[in-house]
């Protein structure tokens, strides 16, 4: 008895559910006017975003599933030695960490935000853009260790030559995406430390900021499994 | 219905307020997926389970994002199927690349010595 209820009550959400899709698409309005407008374009840029790495991922897939060569073994390229052992992909985790650790404090800083708390926002979120720009400091040394060695987007020593051009595109656009975004958390996490926001009390712009945020990671959870593990 | 129509409320609906530990819990899961993945590699997991293995941890982490850290299990229906139902048709671009590379790859084996 209490089992169909419970049934009857998913039900009448579901179909409710449906209806407010239809009602926010018919309502010969703004379809998302119940989203704050800047969340809503900053999906949208996401989206499109999304297309773009993934016709690099799609690319690399063709590439290296149509090489002749063998593909570079990424476990041992990506390799450091550390007291005299080589650990496999060791920088690559490291930077996965720092990123993951990035996104906990940026979703922490959204959530001070909305609780108008502006220090622990801004510090959290200068936190942040220090993790992004840990990042890219590593990167810059994994780029420079590996053109040391002799990768070039046309060649390396280790076998087919489509590796490099592969790991330069996209390594190298998701890197200016966390550039690009410990700008945008520089530029978010002043304005919140001067009290901007909290003149008209609306911390929109920093889960905006994070959402963009929180998608660099994102990628990065992609480009981790699909090019340095698979 | 009606009366969603005609009044219309421009201010959004929802602020985003969630406990603190829901955050840090998905920052936990997070790092311990992290680490699953990067032990399929640290163990040389062969096979077909290296795939599988790190499909599922990759896709976990990913929807543990979006849901979560991003809010999408709390947006509006309408905007969660703006955003995550065009990039479906993604897996026709991967299915129509899988095939050429598979035509590319016999190219070059036949045709060109294995060369290019």
């Amino acid at each position: 008895m209490s089992h169909m209820m419970m049934e009857s009550e998913e039900h009448r959400e579901a179909t409710q559910a449906m209806r407010d899709i239809a009602g926010d698409w018919s309502a010969d309005q703004e379809v998302f006017r119940h989203t704050h407008w800047g969340k809503a374009m900053m999906w949208f840029f996401l989206l499109s975003d999304t297309f773009i790495f993934s016709c690099f991922l799609t690319a690399y897939m063709t590439m290296r599933s149509s090489a002749t060569l063998p593909w570079p073994n990424t476990a041992e390229v990506f390799a450091l030695t550390i007291g005299g052992q080589p650990i496999p992909l060791i920088l690559i985790a490291i930077m996965t960490f720092v990123l993951i650790s990035s996104s906990g404090t940026m979703a922490m800083a959204v959530n001070f935000g909305y609780r108008l708390d502006r220090r622990k926002t801004a510090a959290l979120m200068f936190t942040t853009a220090a993790f992004g720009a840990a990042f890219v400091g590593m990167q810059a040394f994994e780029w420079t260790k590996l053109i040391g060695e002799g990768v070039r987007p046309w060649g390396n020593p280790w076998g087919a030559p489509q590796f490099g051009a592969s790991f330069f595109m996209i390594t190298g656009f998701h890197g200016l995406h966390v550039s690009c975004g410990v700008i945008l958390l520089l530029i978010v996490a002043s304005k919140v430390l001067r009290g901007d926001y909290d003149r008209t009390g609306d911390y929109s712009a920093v889960e905006i900021a994070g959402l963009y945020w929180h998608f660099v990671d994102l990628v990065w959870v992609f480009i981790f499994a699909f090019f340095y593990l698979w | 219905m009606e009366q969603d129509i005609s009044t219309a409320p421009v201010v959004p609906d929802s602020t985003q307020h969630h406990p603190t530990g829901l955050y840090l819990k998905i920052w936990g899961y997070l790092f311990l997926l992290s680490t699953l993945s990067y032990m399929v590699d640290y163990f040389h997991i062969q096979g077909i389970m290296r795939p599988t293995l790190i499909v599922i941890f990759m896709l976990l982490k990913a929807g543990l994002i979006v849901s979560i850290f991003m809010h999408m299990a709390w947006e509006r229906l309408s905007l969660i199927y703006a955003i995550l139902v065009p990039p479906l048709v993604l897996i026709v671009l991967v299915g129509i690349m899988s095939i050429e590379s598979d035509y590319v790859f016999w190219t070059r084996a036949i045709f060109q010595g294995g060369e290019g």
